[in-house]
């Protein structure tokens, strides 16, 4: 684990970030722009991991920010598929020009 | 190049590679099985780094969970096949600058920054460490942000079954 310096792992968390940030800008569909999110949470969490490897190998601390992030992840996963669900129902559509309105 | 080495960058480029595949591809279905590999790699990643309990984690909550709903809820609410319309060229243009001006910008601070790794002695990442600092009392432990995070899962569970509720009209 010693042969790749830290810089190469925060490389491919960034690169995930931006990936994650270009299908947020580009997608229009609310499922896959909630993909786009996860991946933008992921690229986090392995920054945390890579620091608590690295830097802070006698601490915990990443580990358990990591597994609080991973948990509101999931609740907003969920959250976000109910809402997905419920605008289906009112609008026939899940692109996000066609939920202009919070109202009705 | 050592063996480990070899299987970080591959490891990396299986994940980078999946994740922009999964924002670009036109068809809903193949973006989340792309998706799903993505976050299987980032789990092999988390095991390079022998962080085993973090895999794990990530495997059940992320492959199991997410990806699962995902893909349920794309089959509640459209056609799996039909492909998807392709985003304007300008919009295109205008993410991508922003996207690699903002990667560009934030590589160059990472490369330069010296890291400083703590002289300490490595703790030893096994699930008995990590569950007994989790819910001890004191200085450091995360009982209190562990109680608010069970808090949150269950209003977030009850919400949900709020939100996506179908209410009938009263019969009369």
């Amino acid at each position: 684990m010693n042969e790749v310096p830290l810089s190469h792992i925060l490389f491919v968390s960034t690169a995930l970030f931006f990936t994650g940030m270009y299908g947020l800008f580009t997608r229009r569909n609310m499922i896959t722009m909630l993909m786009s999110i996860e991946l933008i949470l992921n690229s986090v969490n392995i920054n945390f991991i890579a620091f608590n490897k690295y830097l802070h190998a006698d601490k915990l601390d990443g580990v358990f920010f990591t597994i609080f992030i991973i948990t509101i992840a999931a609740a907003e996963a969920a959250i976000a598929i109910a809402i997905i669900i419920n605008l289906y129902r009112s609008h026939q559509s899940i692109d996000i020009e066609d939920a202009a309105e919070m109202k009705y | 190049m050592a063996v480990s080495a070899v299987l970080f960058y591959s490891i990396s480029a299986f994940i980078l590679v999946t994740g922009l595949l999964a924002v670009t591809t036109r068809k809903i279905f193949r973006s989340a099985i792309w998706l799903l590999f993505s976050l299987i790699g980032i789990a092999g990643l988390y095991f390079w780094m022998q962080m085993e309990f973090i895999a794990a984690v990530q495997v059940v909550v992320y492959v199991g969970g997410i990806v699962v709903l995902i893909i349920f809820s794309i089959f509640l609410t459209q056609q799996s096949g039909q492909e998807m319309l392709k985003p304007f060229r300008k919009r295109i243009l205008v993410s991508l600058l922003a996207v690699l001006s903002g990667f560009s910008l934030t590589y160059q601070f990472i490369y330069r920054y010296k890291f400083v790794p703590s002289s300490h002695v490595p703790i030893d990442v096994r699930v008995a460490n990590i569950g007994s600092q989790m819910l001890s009392t004191s200085a450091h432990g995360y009982i209190l942000p562990f109680e608010l995070v069970s808090i949150l899962l269950l209003a977030a569970m009850i919400g949900c079954i709020v939100i996506a509720i179908k209410i009938n009209p009263v019969k009369k």
